[in-house]
């Protein structure tokens, strides 16, 4: 009976033919665990369309009510923190595992002859991912998503003649209100998911139709001539059915990922809501969510000069390069004969690495919440000097420099300041600035400049 | 008629019905796709209106002293709620004169803050500082801090709301 009503859904549809045959298809043995990133990717995409869908069930995508919105599926709505944690850890995890797949697919070499528009179909999914993580992120509509979006738009308008429409596209008018969320909210849950589908299809229908590639071996180098004729020989040899001889990988792997990401949402939770959307309160540290922080600190440690070039320049030479990388469509795979692509992926990954870091530290942020120095740094002071612990403080200097562990890290530490400076020089360093510092002589007084120096002055 | 003429004939009337079909597809997808483009991109056009928001009474202001303000955006959605607001920081410089300083940064955007005792402004995204005048004293600041236009009307203290000063 059950047997007969599937022979007759087959048979109108085709359906059935249709998926046993793309499970079915042979696919090179012996592909291992590196190739099951490109479907853990497509797993976290999958969770976060469902959690997704959940969330804008109860989410209220106003620049008035978001806030409240948020805090209500995360404190009251059954299962809201939970939801919300596997969206924010599904997003984190999609970003990653892309960023995996990309970088296998590059040492692999992966992209060359045919499957030059696989990799270029990825690279646009690459984007839009980088896209859906930042709009996302604005959606946790609190102060520090509206100072995002703010930074945004000053980074957009750093660019020449279009910038300031961008910033106002952004913005979605002169300034941050109403029309601001609702706008995001649009492009992350309608029309870059919308994209990303047709994408994922032209993907996996590119998949299927050039086949995965065999792993790299050197000395067998990509010729267009013979390429299509030894990867099928070597199918009708050596091949294996995907289902399940290589897709039982995927599955486990997936599997693990979704494991992770709900572990996670339910011991860690989704991340806290920040301060109400208000752009007068003025005690905000805008700062983007992990996978933004390095570029965050790129923006902060860049030389002055290149500074804008950056901003500009950066994001279009990144997307340029992908989409110029299956130009090399030909020769060796094998990333023991290409060891300039290991040397990319590894300075682009370190780069990351280093840069999220100090992301992580932000040491040039002044140190707002310092507290006065204790005694037990200060010490006992010559008459001259005492006034000028207090004043290292109140006038702002420990906000960037710290004596005995208290105080910003923005300047030097200045400890034992006295080893290396004189105490005149330490006058005409407050006196007159350096670099990164301000020259204090309007806002303090003669006075005031010598105590401070003179405390200066007992530190080494 | 001659086969061959028939077949050209066809052919034509094929290209024919090939190009009104492309062409009334291209018309229809414009039709939907063109108010669409121009709705979004709508925040481009038309300038936003400006007017003077009070902030609070002269006598309300020390001279000398610098503190941040609150008033409502030009002419806020309905559904604007909080993101309505916006700040200054307003100097009150002797009797009857007054500066006020937007509180986004030339650098990014960030919020500054009045470090009152060093008298500077100091930004907390990247390290900028500016000088009470607002000019630029350290860090990665391509310009100093731009001024919103204030005056005093009936005794209460006037600033005019503006856009976000974007490079």
């Amino acid at each position: 009976m059950i047997e007969r009503f599937l022979d007759w859904l087959d048979d109108r549809s085709g359906l059935l033919t249709a998926t046993r045959q793309a499970l079915e298809h042979p696919v090179p043995p012996r592909t291992g665990w590196w190739y099951v990133f490109g479907s853990a990717t497509f797993i976290a995409f999958v969770l976060q369309v469902v959690t997704g869908i959940a969330l804008a069930t109860v989410y209220v995508p106003s620049s008035g009510q978001a806030y409240d919105s948020l805090r209500f599926i995360s404190e009251q709505a059954l299962l809201g923190r939970f939801l919300r944690g596997m969206h924010y850890f599904g997003a984190s995890a999609m970003v990653l595992l892309i960023g995996i797949h990309v970088s296998r697919t590059y040492l692999m070499a992966a992209y060359k002859f045919p499957r030059e528009l696989n990799w270029i179909t990825g690279a646009v999914l690459l984007l839009l991912t980088l896209a859906l993580a930042f709009t996302g992120q604005l959606l946790r509509w609190d102060q520090n998503a509206v100072w995002s979006v703010i930074v945004g738009a000053a980074q957009a308008g750093r660019m020449p003649v279009l910038g300031h429409g961008i910033a106002r596209f952004i913005l979605a008018g002169d300034t941050i209100g109403g029309a601001t969320l609702s706008r995001f909210f649009a492009f992350h849950v309608f029309f870059i998911p919308a994209i990303v589908f047709g994408f994922v299809g032209l993907h996996l229908a590119l998949v299927l139709k050039h086949g995965i590639s065999e792993r790299p071996r050197a000395g067998e180098p990509v010729d267009p001539a013979t390429y299509r004729e030894r990867y099928s020989k070597l199918l009708s040899h050596e091949g294996v059915p995907f289902w399940p001889d290589a897709a039982w990988r995927d599955v486990v792997f997936g599997a693990a990922v979704v494991a992770t990401i709900v572990l996670l949402a339910l011991i860690v939770g989704p991340p806290a809501l920040g301060h109400p959307p208000d752009p007068s309160i003025l005690e905000a540290y805008p700062r983007p969510d992990w996978y933004f922080l390095w570029y965050f600190a790129l923006l902060a440690l860049v030389p002055n000069n290149l500074e804008s070039a950056v901003i500009v320049l950066g994001p279009l030479v990144f997307g340029a390069f992908l989409l110029l990388v299956p130009l090399f469509n030909k020769g060796e795979r094998s990333v023991r004969r290409r060891p300039w692509a290991a040397l990319l992926v590894v300075f682009i990954w370190t780069s990351i690495g280093v840069f999220w870091f100090a992301g992580e530290r932000a040491d040039w942020s002044p140190d707002f919440s310092a507290q006065p120095l204790p005694a037990a740094v200060v010490g006992i002071l010559p008459p001259d000097a005492a006034d000028g612990a207090n004043l290292f403080h109140a006038k702002g200097c420990e906000f960037c420099h710290a004596i005995g562990g208290y105080g910003g890290k923005r300047g030097p530490e200045l400890s034992d300041v006295a080893g290396r400076m004189t105490r005149d020089q330490i006058v005409g360093r407050i006196t007159n600035g350096g670099p990164n510092m301000p020259a204090y002589a309007r806002s303090l007084t003669p006075a005031e400049v010598q105590a401070l120096a003179a405390f200066l002055a007992t530190r080494r | 008629m001659d086969p061959d003429l028939q077949k050209a004939a066809l052919l034509k009337r094929r290209r024919f019905l090939g190009r009104l079909s492309m062409g009334l597809s291209a018309a229809v997808a414009a039709v939907i796709g063109l108010p669409v483009v121009g709705f979004l991109l709508s925040p481009l056009v038309g300038k936003s209106p400006r007017v003077w928001r009070a902030v609070g009474p002269v006598s309300g202001f020390r001279v000398g002293e610098t503190v941040d303000v609150h008033f409502e955006d030009a002419s806020p959605l309905p559904w604007a709620g909080v993101t309505a607001n916006t700040a200054a920081w307003l100097r009150r410089d002797d009797a009857s004169h007054f500066t006020a300083f937007t509180v986004h940064c030339t650098h990014l955007g960030c919020p500054v803050r009045w470090v009152a005792d060093a008298k500077l402004f100091l930004c907390p995204c990247h390290g900028g500082v500016y000088d009470a005048d607002g000019s630029v004293s350290a860090g990665p600041l391509p310009r100093s801090l731009p001024q919103y236009p204030v005056r005093v009307r009936h005794g209460q203290v006037e600033v005019l709301t503006s856009p976000i000063p974007i490079v």
